[in-house]
Parts: C-alpha cells; sequence; structure tokens
C-alpha cells in the first residue's frame, strides 16, 4: 500500500512554470506521478508540460480534483502557497523550498490547526526532498533510480542523507515502501512521529529506518512513541557526533543548543527505547539488513 | 544572525523598549565626546563583540572621569577580547559603547525564544537577573516564569502582567514592566529575531524597568525582509573563512581539522564530517553547497576549502537530486583548470546524471581519487591527506 501517495493520486505543482518546478515536475511526470496540473498565477489558462495551468489553488482542484500539491515556490511568498493549498481543500502538501522563515512556518502550522483533525491537510517539509513510494509515485526532487520497491519504511530530516540509505539498501537488495522526507527546517509540517504512526498501520512496511540529526526534540520524542506503540522495528541514526556546539550545520534547524539536541544524546535515547542505531552513516544498509534478518519469520523461512 | 548590544538596543528602543542612554565609538576621541554629549556622572564602557561574559573578561569598565573614559576605551579597542564564550582567539574590539551608568534597585531577567517543541514564542522572565539563566534552570527552576504566545493573536497584556506581578513589583514597577514586555515582543516579532535576552532588566530608582543589557539573534531565512537588520552585520566577528564563504552564499563552518569537504545536503555534509572521524581523519569544515549547485558554485567551493592552509586533501562527496552529477563534475574540472589543486582530491559522485558525471571526470585527464560509496570515499581521503594514497 505504501503511505502518503501511489501511482493514482492526483498532484498540482505550486510554481511549475519556474526552473526547478520544471525539471522536478518532468521528473516526477516520467516516473509515472500522476501530475494534473501546476499553479502559477498569472499564467492560468496556459500549458505546461502538456498539464492546464491555473491562477489558484481552488481552481485547479475544481477542474482537476486534485488532492496533493507540492510547492516550488520561492520563500517569500511559500508559506501563502502552503496555506492557500490548505483552504482549497488539499489533504497533502510538500514543501520543498529552502528558506521559509521560521516565524512564517510558525504561522503556517497554526492555520493548519484551524481545521478540524479530519479536515486537516498532512503537510510534509518545508526543506526536504520530498516523498516517493519506489514503483509508484514520486513528489520530490529525489533521482527515482537509486529506490528499490519494497518493504522498508524510511523517514529522514537530510534529503541527501536519505538517498545515501537507499542506495545502500538497494545495493544489498532492500527495498522502500515509502521514502519521507520531513525536512531540515526547526518548525516542519510533519514530525518523525506522524509519520512513524503511519507506517506502523500500513501492512506494506515491515521495519522502518529514521534518519535525524542534531538539534530539536522530534528524536527523542518518535523514540518514546515507538517504545510503547510500535510493533515494527524501528532504525535509528543520528547524523553530527563531530558536529560542534552552537552552531548551525546547514539546515536551519540542525543546531545544539539545549540539552538533548547532540546525536551522542540521542542515540542514547534510541538505544534506551529499543531502536537499532547504525553505528556509522556507511552502514544504513548493513544495520537495517541485519534488523531484517533477526525477525522471527525470516529465521522460520530460512 | 548575531547583533552587537548597541544595536539590539537600538531596535529594542525603537520599538518603545527604555535603555539607558548611550552611543558607539569607534575611537579614544569619540568614546570621549559620546561621553561629554551623553551627560551624566559616570559611564560604562563596553567592548561591542558578539558574545557574552564581557563584564567577567575585563570587557566592561566603569568609569567616573573623562580620562577614565579615554583610556578604557584605547585599552579595549583594537584588540582582541577572550571570554569564555568566544573561544581561545577571542573576538576583535573595534566599536565600543559608552552608556550613562545609572543607579538602579533590582536585577530581573526577560528573554525570548522561538520555541521548538511547542512551535511558539516563549517568554522567561525571573527575578534572578545578572546570571547564568541555564544555571538557574537546572538549580532553581520555580524561579522561571514563562507564558507561551499564542500565534493567532500575539502576546496579550494579561501574559505580560502574569509575569510582572510574579516578579514582585510594584503597581508603578509594572505597568513599565508590562509595557517593556509588550514592546520587546514586539521587536521579536517584527524583526523575525529567534533569540532575545535581556539580562538584566533592572528596575531604576524611578520604578522605570529598562534592558541594561540586550543579546539578540535573527532568523537568517528571513533577512531577505528586514534590512534594517541585515544591514547590521559585522562580518569581522566571523570566522575569516566563513564570512568569505557568505559572501558568496555558501554555507560554510570552518573547523580545526585536515580534510576539507564539499558535500550537498547539510544531513550528508554532517555525515560526511563523521564518517572521515570514523576513518581516522579529521574534517577541516562543513560545507554544503546546496541544492542546485551550478558549476561556478563548486568552482568557488573548491577555492574556499583550499584557502585553509590546514587542507592537505579534499573530499567532494555529491550524491545528486535536485543537483546534478555533469554540472558538478564540469565544477570540478573548472576549478582545477583555474586553481592550482597541489592537494590530493577526491571525488565521489552518485544520483542523477551520474554517468554523464563520471564521464566528464574520467575524460577531463586529471589526476583525481575517485571513489563509489560513502566509505571508500572516507577511507581514501584519509589515505591520500596521510600520504599513503596517490592519485
Amino acid at each position: 500500500m505504501s503511505i502518503l501517495i501511489d501511482e493514482t493520486t492526483p498532484v498540482v505543482v505550486q510554481g511549475m512554470t519556474g526552473d526547478k518546478g520544471t525539471f522536478h515536475a518532468k521528473e516526477m511526470i516520467d516516473y509515472g506521478t500522476n501530475v494534473v496540473g501546476g499553479v502559477t498565477p498569472g499564467k492560468g489558462g496556459g500549458t505546461h508540460l502538456g498539464r492546464p495551468l491555473f491562477n489558484t489553488m481552488k481552481e485547479a482542484v475544481k477542474a482537476t480534483g486534485a488532492t496533493t500539491t507540492i510547492t516550488f515556490v520561492a520563500p517569500a511568498f511559500c508559506a501563502d502557497a502552503i496555506m492557500e493549498a490548505a483552504d482549497a481543500g488539499i489533504r497533502l502538501i510538500c514543501s520543498i523550498t529552502d528558506g521559509i522563515p521560521a516565524q512564517d512556518m510558525m504561522r503556517v502550522k497554526r492555520y493548519l490547526m484551524r481545521y478540524p483533525k479530519d479536515r486537516r491537510p498532512m503537510m510534509v517539509g518545508p526543506n526536504c526532498a520530498g516523498i516517493i513510494s519506489p514503483g509508484k509515485a514520486m513528489l520530490g526532487i529525489m533521482p527515482g533510480h537509486i529506490y528499490l520497491q519494497g518493504d522498508v519504511g524510511v523517514i529522514s530530516r537530510s534529503g541527501t542523507l536519505g538517498y545515501e540509505a537507499a542506495s545502500q539498501m538497494k545495493a544489498k537488495g532492500i527495498g522502500i515502501s515509502t521514502s519521507v522526507g520531513i525536512g531540515g527546517d526547526p518548525i516542519n509540517g510533519s514530525s518523525f512521529l506522524d509519520h512513524l504512526a503511519l507506517f506502523e498501520e500500513d501492512p506494506e512496511t515491515e521495519a522502518v529506518l529514521m534518519i535525524g540529526e542534531i538539534g530539536g526534540p522530534q528524536e527523542a520524542e518518535a523514540s518514546a512513541w515507538i517504545k510503547d506503540n510500535m510493533s515494527k522495528p524501528v532504525i535509528g541514526f543520528v547524523a553530527g557526533l563531530t558536529a560542534p556546539k552552537g552552531r548551525r550545520m546547514g539546515h536551519a534547524g540542525a543546531i545544539i543548543s539545549a540539552a538533548g539536541d547532540s546525536a551522542a544524546e540521542k542515540a542514547e535515547i534510541m538505544r534506551a527505547c529499543g531502536l537499532t542505531v547504525a553505528p556509522n552513516p556507511s552502514e544504513f544498509g548493513s544495520t537495517v539488513a541485519g534488523v531484517l534478518s533477526s525477525r522471527p519469520e525470516r529465521r522460520a523461512a530460512v | 544572525m548575531d547583533v552587537h548590544e548597541y544595536q539590539a538596543k537600538e531596535l529594542l528602543a525603537s520599538f518603545g523598549v527604555p535603555v539607558p542612554k548611550g552611543a558607539v565609538a569607534f575611537s579614544p576621541d569619540q568614546a570621549v565626546y559620546a561621553a561629554t554629549e551623553l551627560g551624566g556622572w559616570s559611564w560604562a564602557v563596553k567592548a561591542q563583540i558578539h558574545a557574552g561574559a564581557r563584564g567577567k573578561a575585563g570587557g566592561i569598565k566603569l568609569c567616573k572621569t573623562y580620562h577614565e573614559v579615554r583610556d578604557a576605551a584605547a585599552a579595549l579597542l583594537g584588540k582582541r577580547l577572550v571570554t569564555i564564550q568566544t573561544g581561545p582567539e577571542g573576538k576583535p574590539v573595534q566599536r565600543i559603547y559608552i552608556e550613562v551608568a545609572e543607579p538602579f534597585d533590582r536585577e530581573l531577567y526577560l528573554g525570548y525564544v522561538l520555541d521548538r517543541k511547542a512551535e511558539r514564542i516563549r517568554v522567561i522572565a525571573s527575578t534572578r537577573g545578572g546570571m547564568e539563566i541555564e544555571e538557574i534552570a537546572k538549580n532553581e527552576p520555580e524561579a522561571i516564569l514563562q507564558v507561551v504566545v499564542e500565534p493567532a493573536v500575539g502576546l496579550q497584556a494579561f501574559q505580560a502582567r502574569e509575569l510582572a506581578f510574579q516578579l514582585g513589583l510594584s503597581i508603578k514597577q509594572a505597568q513599565s514592566c508590562v509595557s517593556t514586555i509588550m514592546n520587546a515582543y514586539r521587536a521579536f516579532r517584527d524583526c523575525d529575531a529567534t533569540m532575545l535576552e535581556i539580562n538584566p532588566l533592572v528596575v531604576s530608582k524611578e520604578d522605570r524597568v529598562l534592558a541594561l543589557d540586550a543579546k539578540m539573534s535573527f532568523d537568517d531565512n528571513a533577512l531577505f525582509r528586514r534590512h534594517n537588520v541585515a544591514d547590521m552585520h559585522d562580518p569581522s566577528q566571523q570566522d575569516p573563512r566563513e564570512a568569505q564563504a557568505a559572501e558568496h552564499n555558501l554555507n560554510y563552518i570552518g573547523l580545526d581539522g585536515e580534510i576539507g569537504c564539499i558535500v550537498n545536503g547539510a544531513g550528508l555534509a554532517m555525515a560526511t564530517m563523521d564518517m572521515i572521524k570514523h576513518a581516522g581523519g579529521t574534517p577541516a569544515n562543513f560545507l554544503d553547497v546546496g541544492g542546485g549547485a551550478s558549476p561556478e558554485r563548486i568552482a568557488t567551493a573548491l577555492k574556499l576549502v583550499l584557502s585553509d592552509s590546514k587542507v592537505k586533501a579534499v573530499l567532494v562527496n555529491i550524491f545528486a537530486g535536485i543537483n546534478r552529477c555533469d554540472w558538478v563534475a564540469k565544477g570540478v574540472v573548472q576549478a582545477c583548470e583555474t586553481v592550482d589543486v597541489k592537494v590530493p582530491l577526491v571525488v565521489r559522485l552518485a544520483g542523477t546524471n551520474v554517468e554523464e558525471g563520471r564521464k566528464i571526470l574520467a575524460e577531463s585527464g586529471l589526476k583525481l581519487i575517485t571513489a563509489d560509496t560513502l566509505a571508500e570515499a572516507a577511507e581514501k581521503a584519509v589515505a591520500a591527506c596521510q600520504g599513503r594514497l596517490a592519485a
């Protein structure tokens, strides 16, 4: 089944006509994603990559029945684009954009709370690589060819570290059900916990790989939730063991500024909650393989 | 982005937060002139650097005469001030702040922070001003007062009153305090700050509540819409390598090791540093070239990393998603044509257009060490750095 997206999910691309929007919309279409239209204010009525263009999200949803968007919108306008998508009834909003002001995201999260839970959109990102359900659909900027379709779920703050993991797993014949990039910003649309809950319910997912980094409470929160709620095995990793304190390491959210923020502390919490922690970033594949092969069902099969 | 104390006070004052009278000076003459213009009978001469704990390091001097002001200014300006927060190299003092010193009755603490867990602005206050807030939080958690701001409506006056009355102030002092708390919040919100610390917040003999010190940090992602804040940037307070990187819009953090790194994506960059350490080497820097890096950008990144004299080998690790391996390869080739690369260069490419990228490198005729996996790349970089591997 995978989570969040599959080959039927109707997708609108916000900012489709820009350079990045055009390049990645084409990649997504070639991968098999059901891209049904694009929104660029002022270009409504035209077409792009064979899809209709609209001025507003409401028009796009009305004409295409889209349920999902991906934003390639500049930081200054992106919070607005996300809220417009929510207002138009979109259920899943994936924001690739890097550079949205933190207080804008604070207001976006608050805006999404105006909807009751059953109507509230899921937001993924910003500053993320996107979502891919290998063999089905790609909603992001990842290179599709590195993913093998399979039964391990992946959730990662870092895009490229997520690619590294996918690539190592593929080399060992291990495939992925869905890979979700939650992005590198301090305030994000959804956390590790939100997607772990979805993976726990997904019949196609047998195990989950969680790739964290320094800064913020989300790895610890997720670990605590896993201990009490997750039946499927979780492999964890935290980047930034060698990061100095107090420095922002690229991602706006990657900074050791409080107790519990460091990679060592987070890895310790993960272990204490029953996660298997990959010892270094070249052992994603081997650690996942080890966890999968030690599951009772698989041992019985051997 | 950080700013100096005097700049933070300027911003706060523009939002109506009371601050002592003061003026910035760049020379001992200016310092004396400032003191005469400001009036008063004694002045604090304060080194302006992007770090705290200046007092204990001799960076704040109390002066009672113009001669003392001149001497204090001369002793501070043009030198590096080392505090427990600056690291051993300290920071250069090029500006000082002359502030009228007036007696006050109480020292309080007032801080604002963007709380990631709550996803809201948190206002923190305490009667224990003039001390390290982390110490108080650890030893006397009950002395920390907090309110959280609801983003839909902003900080409300009742929340400021809650803090003010819990600080044990008189009615008149509480009124001044409420006004200060609300105005400082507006400064935080309207300047897109990520942190504002007023420590100490003092109560004057006339029952005014004012900011005796102010530290402010701002969201880099918001500087495009806060030109007045962006203009306050002082590159002298940064590591010169980082100041240079910022000029080229490169995400660079200087470290102390020998293996220069150029990576795309912050997580992979951190993981690459971790992997180098794991393989027995030391990373010289963190550098994230970001998404969509052009050949020119790669070339600039390479030149920047090579400008660090400690670098004995360079590792380029690009896993292309929004980037493309052929662009990276072109960038590496371009850079090697314009820069004399005297150290071993290890290049690992993977992802979008990887075959085109590898082809460009192979046909370039350059003496490169290539690797296919992260582990191989780190091991080869360490070996090359230690002289055990040549191109």
